[in-house]
């Protein structure tokens, strides 16, 4: 069978199973929309590429399946780099197509040039610059390959547009040989003698702690480690990457460890001494002060990506494994640490003398962001999946709502990127129509991506987005109030401009305000009313407000600083 | 990049350094993607040499001589691993390798200095290669510490221009390289 380069890009995709690709077309990637028109996979029209990026990836969190973006060469490739960058911080399959000049203009400068697989040759996975038609199939097969397998990551795809117009024979990858990777080896067999010593390190342990990662969100261990956590009573944490693999209604939970962590995950990290990381990778805003990390821990690593250990922390055990596999493991070779009694004591004592806390809601006054966050929370399905933004109402997010399964929290972990919120939450709704999405977004964050709410207006995508607005770049100025003397420097956003609900109302999406408490509940309950299209809800909340607790960047956890009703206790 | 030569012979190479013999497809943008690597990373690269290699024409052979106190060599090969084009990597450190490396180097000549260069080029076991009457070109192939003595050498002499090709290693016979 004879088909154009676009009809063979088109139906290598429907090969892998995409029904979901996110884009904007121009010039050099004119001919693959062509034969889009024909194809079963919907296509939603994105308003900035980078909002094809983020729902690309917010599609990907919400359904463990790769996310689909589609854009054209030059500005179209370029504006696509920031999500590209925000999925390889944070492991999300993606893959991404790039339309490019003819393959004959290459290196000429061309009208809308760019050397995007240059660009994203240090924040993709891998990517392709495709020569020929023939060569397609196999491209995009072995893209979806690299993006899900091993660890997982953006791979972008660069297809000339004189390739994509010119013919080839139709045929498709069945095997993985047949993807030409000789030097891709995503799994490697398990060491059996990492294996016991692990084992060996948790049986003599007394202050285990369990430090989970986005890799067993990855690894969909998330059943995995409920079974081992509770045959080895150990206590859990789960970083801003791993929130939802673990029920936070789970008495073993301790919570989010890191620069704004529960005081009784960050403590038990630090006193603990045998830390076992899964999927984890000692990130600074977890770890803190290296040096002063964990300083009595043995370190037990699991990841499998071999660079990551030792990168950060020198590790005592590596396993170089999926993180279910590795569990299953450890669980069959009888982990099992000693008597924690003693441990859960001290960390109960943490528990009640460090829980977190925000000021009693002002009956009059502006709106308490914790407290909105948990009343949407009270009034939300079950299920119900959450995005956010970046900056303070994402730490509040983390921290106030309650995750129960995986998949229901979608975030910008390792690059924190404003602007992620709204096009995440988008993506996710498109990936699983089936349950709500709220967006937790920040005036500042709103603002930069806002206008992919006509996206999701016209394409029936029903998002609700709670816009915690406090009229500044609230973490910028929680930095400047803290730690430069109060000096405010070019933070300060207005809460009127924009006007918030006449933008939305413009977009096509329901708009309202909350000044009260008793706005707020009627706001929330409207807003759950309405499942055929967008609303956005601009909650007037108190500036003032910072997210507790806090360890100060570069500080070791032990300087962790509690909420200012706290202090006395500490 | 910079082509640091080496001091001592290869028993006394400072250990820091280690070969990497490393096997990639012969795609395009290979060695972008290992320079990039190496530069995004803060991984010191010595010398670095490329060629086809022996049996494939879909592969090369990329010999790169690293700083293993820039990073830990763990942490260099696991990141090297992760590039999908690389497809083995060998390393070798001084002790189980035999290296050679290239060195040609054009120098001035009168008949004052003549004796003297051909001494200093039989000692060196260096070969002329190319001659005029007012200078000749030489070539030695030999160990890294053998070249870094013949370009000490040649110092005394007026040297038009100098070039070095970074080594390539095999393991030592009778020593298993670590792969
Ligand atoms: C694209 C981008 N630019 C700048 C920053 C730095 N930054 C981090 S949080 C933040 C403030 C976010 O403001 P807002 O969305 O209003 O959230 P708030 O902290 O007020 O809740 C800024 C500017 C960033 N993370 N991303
Ligand atoms: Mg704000």
């Amino acid at each position: 069978m004879q088909l154009t380069g676009a009809q063979a890009l088109i139906k290598s995709l429907e090969q892998e199973g995409v029904d979901t690709i996110f884009g904007l077309p121009g010039g050099a990637i004119l001919p693959v929309y062509d034969p889009l028109i024909d194809s079963s996979i919907r296509h939603i029209l994105v308003r900035h590429e980078q909002g094809a990026g983020h729902m690309a990836e917010g599609y990907a969190l919400a359904t463990g399946r790769p996310g689909v973006a589609m854009v054209t060469s030059g500005p179209g490739a370029t504006n696509i780099v920031t999500p590209i960058g925000n999925a390889h911080m944070d492991s999300t399959p993606l893959v991404v197509i790039t339309g490019q000049v003819a393959t004959g203009s290459i290196g000429t400068d061309a009208f809308q040039e760019c050397d995007i697989t240059g660009i994203t040759m240090g924040i993709t996975k891998h990517n392709f610059l495709i020569q020929s038609a023939q060569e397609i199939p196999r491209a995009v097969a072995a893209a979806f390959h690299l993006a899900t397998t091993g660890r997982p990551g953006p791979v972008l795809i660069d297809v000339p547009k004189d390739v994509t117009q010119s013919m080839m024979e139709w045929w498709y990858p069945v095997t993985i040989d047949e993807y030409d990777l000789p030097g891709y080896r995503p799994e490697v067999p398990l060491d059996d003698r990492a294996v016991a010593a692990a084992v060996a390190l948790i049986n003599e342990a007394e202050r285990p702690v369990l430090y989970v990662g986005g890799g067993t969100l990855k690894s969909r261990a998330a059943k995995e480690l409920l079974a081992f956590a509770e045959r080895t009573a150990m206590p859990v944490v789960t970083t801003l990457m791993a929130r939802g693999a673990f029920p936070d209604s789970h008495p073993q939970h301790l919570g989010m460890p890191g620069m704004h962590g529960m005081y009784s995950a960050v403590t038990a990290i630090q006193r603990c001494d045998l830390l076992i990381s899964l999927g984890a990778r000692f990130d600074d805003r977890v770890t803190g002060k290296i040096a002063a990390f964990a300083p009595d821990a043995k370190i037990i690593h699991v990841d499998i990506d071999r660079a990551e250990f030792n990168k950060v922390r020198q590790v005592d055990v590596a396993l170089q494994s999926n993180v279910a596999v590795a569990l299953t493991a450890l669980d069959a070779g009888g982990a099992m640490p000693r008597n924690l009694d003693v441990w859960w004591k001290t960390i109960r004592g943490w528990q009640e003398a460090f829980p977190l806390v925000y000021d009693e809601p002002a009956s009059d006054g502006l709106l308490r962001p914790q407290h909105v966050i948990e009343a949407i929370a009270a009034k939300a399905a079950p299920g119900t999946i959450v995005a956010a933004g970046v900056g303070q109402h994402q730490m509040w997010a983390s921290q106030f709502w309650k995750f129960e399964e995986p998949g229901t929290w979608v975030n910008s972990g390792g690059a924190g990127t404003m602007g992620f919120g709204v096009p995440a939450a988008i993506g996710a709704k498109v990936g699983r129509p089936d349950r709500t999405v709220w967006c937790i977004d920040g005036d500042g964050c709103f603002q930069m991506t806002a206008q992919e709410l006509t996206t999701a207006r016209s394409e029936g995508i029903p998002i609700k987005v709670a816009i915690l607005n406090n009229a500044y770049l609230g973490m910028v100025r929680q930095w400047q109030e803290m730690f430069y003397e109060e000096r405010y420097s070019e933070v300060y956003l207005s809460a009127d401009l924009p006007d918030y609900v006449k933008w939305a109302e413009a977009m096509g999406c329901v708009g309202l305000r909350a000044r009260t408490l008793q706005e707020m509940h009627d706001a929330i309950d409207q807003a759950n009313a309405i499942n055929d299209v967008p609303v956005v809800i601009d909650f007037r909340t108190d500036a003032a407000e910072k997210v507790f607790p806090m360890v100060a960047s570069g500080a070791s956890n032990d300087d962790i600083m509690v909420h200012p009703s706290q202090r006395s206790a500490q | 990049m910079s082509p640091e030569p080496f001091l001592g012979d290869v028993a006394h190479t400072p250990v820091r350094h280690h070969i990497l013999s490393v096997l990639v497809e012969n795609k395009a943008g290979v060695l972008a993607r290992i320079a990039g690597l190496f530069a995004r990373r803060g991984f010191n690269i010595y010398s670095l040499a490329v060629a086809p290699a022996e049996s494939h024409a879909r592969f090369s052979r990329v010999t790169i001589v690293v700083d293993a106190e820039s990073a830990p060599l763990e942490q260099i090969m696991g990141q090297l691993d992760k590039l999908v084009n690389v497809v083995e990597i060998n390393d070798l450190a001084p002790v189980d390798a035999v290296e050679r490396e290239l060195l040609l180097a054009t120098i001035e000549t009168d008949v004052a200095n003549r004796t003297s260069l051909l001494d200093t080029l039989a000692n060196a076991g260096a070969a002329i290669i190319d001659v005029d009457p007012g200078a000749v070109t030489v070539m030695l192939a030999g160990t890294p510490s053998a070249c870094d003595a013949l370009e000490r050498a040649l110092e005394e002499f007026a040297r038009v221009e100098l070039h070095r090709t970074g080594r390539v290693a095999l393991p030592r016979l009778g020593r298993a390289a670590t792969a």
